[in-house]
């Protein structure tokens, strides 16, 4: 039995049965850490080694000693009939953008390179008192502010397990590449454009970000507070629903945390897809992309294989019993990336003047002249490029004199992309979907170094998922394909408010359609190199 | 409408106002990402918004918790927090003394 390629389900079966110990299991997944990951992510990092290129780098520190001390508790618990948890035994690995205590907790930035919060989020607490066992924090882009993690300050970055000369994508690109390459069955991301399902679409596994409000934000350092969702990464859907179990529900914590009661997310997963209607929309078959110069939008198709693997989807759906209903208008989903670029830029400023050298985080090791010397320096030092651009682009368009032409008009075009959606899943409108089917991304993972320092094209590479944060709707991307070259391709499914059951059901009947497909077989090229050189 | 760009004076100000100071290379590539990203946006003073539409700040209406009670609270372990400062000094944040920083500097 290999212990890595298990799913945390049956993991957690084989634990609680005695059939493995956890301590078992959190040895497994050091020592797949320890072939596929190579260096870990680090400040002034100026390794040239070449075996370092077909490496993962997912991680930026690991947490062996914590993992192995969860680990010998829940042994306890299984040996003296005590219930070890949903999760118990499953390794974890979380998105370094969430607070644990007494253990560094960096948002991929110098200005938090040495941080170590007093206290732990409230989703690594529920998932680690249910029983998973926390091994590291993944690598991301600086603050969560991009899509492929390149911009993390930690190098190198993480590449991407089915083919490490292009982007695991991002911002949680280390925890997708850390699910893809065995290195840990679940890893907790956030989602607040894309952040989950694009990397997760690009190294080849599920993504889910919940309803905002579905789990709780306590701990988590915030990118833009309306739109921030914490969520799951994992190689199936089961699994996924296994972790929203233990992470969802309102938190005392979080005054925004919803009081909604969670569905049983396990029990939607029997269920199959017999009469449910699942919508296909013409607005998500292509792109928009502005000039950068003139503004004037440009129209492109996206990337035929991945147009056809949702269309393979809708097909293979239909046969499992779903109703597939085509033409469903999303006529301002083209807007959701300027509404984004708007709303998020000026959340993002407001967080991220409070790091100031004084509090906490880095400060200056240069000399000042005054307190105002002591900000500038450190806040120049301490941020890489991203955030300082996020920053300033906030300042600008939220500015009294610019407000009304770019804030206010982007909160009223994000109500006319929730209505689009609230339409289509009205069950007295014209649609009554259960859930919209589109491609997850534009195209499958680009080249690391070919999007980066482009700002505007890499935030159009959330065009397909940033329409479900602005409606606050729940959204899965599940793999649906291997494009020529081989890299992995994601299908999306949104649902209405608080419906992740019906996102797990549709995932799931498509999984079990397509379970004999020959892609399925195919697993990313870092674990052949691994069976090569073992 | 044309909606101004950001010209070297303007960027200069907001620089100063978020409390950057920032290498020239680092300058040009920034100003320059974000006329960018304003001539993205354009479109966004374009589309036709209907008066009723009224704008959302969160998507989805939160059904959250009640407001807390407005109750001072103990925090359990406050020195863990003043742990985190670059400097303290008797259980407080430090403002740095600028002047000895500023010997330091000669």
């Amino acid at each position: 039995m290999n212990y890595t390629d298990l799913s945390a389900f049956e993991i957690s079966q084989k634990v609680r049965s005695g059939e493995i110990k956890a301590v078992e299991m959190v040895e497994a997944a050091l020592a797949q850490i320890a072939a596929v990951d190579g260096v870990q992510g680090q400040l002034d990092y100026k390794g040239q080694d070449p075996a370092q290129d077909d490496k993962v780098h997912a991680f930026i520190s690991l947490t062996s000693d914590l993992a192995r001390s969860q680990a010998a508790e829940v042994d306890r618990k299984v040996a003296e009939g005590d219930d070890p948890g949903l999760l118990a035994g499953v390794p974890l690995s979380v998105k370094d953008i969430f607070c644990v205590e007494h253990t560094h907790t960096t948002a991929a930035s110098r200005m938090l390179a040495n941080f170590e919060p007093p206290y732990t989020a409230t989703a690594v607490n529920r998932l680690t008192q249910a029983g998973a066992l926390l091994v590291g924090k993944t690598n991301l882009d600086e603050f969560t502010y991009g899509s492929s993690s390149e911009s993390s300050a930690f190098q190198p970055c993480p590449y991407n397990p089915w083919n490490p000369k292009y982007a695991a994508g991002g911002s949680s690109g280390g925890s997708a590449a850390a699910v893809a390459a065995r290195e840990t069955p679940l890893s907790l991301g956030t989602d607040t454009g894309g952040s989950i399902r694009q990397p997760s679409a690009f190294c080849g596994v599920v993504g889910l970000k919940p309803t905002y409000s579905r789990v709780s934000r306590y701990g988590l350092i915030a990118f833009a507070s309306s739109f921030d969702c914490p969520g799951p990464i994992t190689r199936d859907v089961r699994d996924a629903a296994l972790m929203l179990q233990a992470i969802a529900g309102s938190d005392p914590q979080d005054s925004t945390s919803s009081t909604v009661a969670p569905s049983d997310y396990r029990s939607a997963l029997e269920q199959d897809v017999r009469g449910l209607r699942i919508g296909l929309s013409p607005d998500y078959g292509h792109i928009s992309y502005p000039d950068t110069e003139t503004g004037e939008i440009s129209y492109q198709a996206i990337q035929r294989e991945v147009s056809q693997a949702v269309f393979n989807a809708a097909e293979a759906l239909a046969r499992a019993g779903a109703e597939i209903i085509e033409n469903v208008p999303m006529p301002n989903s083209r807007f959701g990336i300027p509404a984004y670029f708007v709303i998020s830029r000026v959340e993002a400023a407001s967080n991220l003047h409070r790091f100031d050298g004084v509090k906490y985080g880095f400060r200056t090791t240069h000399p000042f002249n005054d307190l105002s010397e002591l900000y500038r320096l450190s806040r120049a030092e301490g941020f890489g490029v991203q955030p300082k651009l996020r920053i300033l682009m906030g300042m600008y368009v939220s500015a009294a004199q610019h407000a009304a032409n770019y804030y206010q008009r982007a909160l009223k075009v994000r109500a006319m992309i929730r209505k689009d959606l609230t339409d289509a899943f009205n069950p007295k409108g014209a649609y009554r979907l259960d859930a919209l089917l589109t491609p997850t991304t534009p195209t499958t993972a680009f080249k690391r170094n070919d999007v980066f320092g482009n700002t505007v094209l890499m935030q159009y590479s959330d065009q397909m998922t940033v329409c479900a944060n602005h409606a606050g709707m729940p959204a899965i991307t599940i793999p649906g394909g291997l494009d020529q070259a081989g890299l992995p391709i994601g299908i999306q499914f949104i649902a209405n408010d608080f419906r992740e059951d019906l996102l797990f059901r549709a995932g799931r009947a498509f999984e079990t359609a397509t379970a004999s497909a020959a892609w399925r077989a195919i697993k990313p090229i870092v674990l052949s190199n691994q069976q090569v050189i073992s | 409408m044309t909606l101004e760009k950001i010209t070297s004076e303007l960027f200069e100000k907001l620089v100063e106002l978020a409390q950057f100071s920032l290498d020239p290379a680092e300058s040009e590539y920034l100003r320059s990402e974000l006329n960018h990203q304003l001539a993205a946006v354009k479109e966004l003073s374009e589309i036709p918004i209907d008066v009723a539409v009224a704008p959302t700040t969160h998507g989805l209406e939160v059904e959250g918790a009640a407001s807390r009670a407005d109750e001072w609270k103990l925090y359990p372990n406050p020195d863990s927090i003043i742990a985190l400062a670059p400097e303290s000094e008797e259980g407080m944040i430090a403002v740095p003394d600028v002047a000895a920083n500023r010997k330091t500097a000669q």
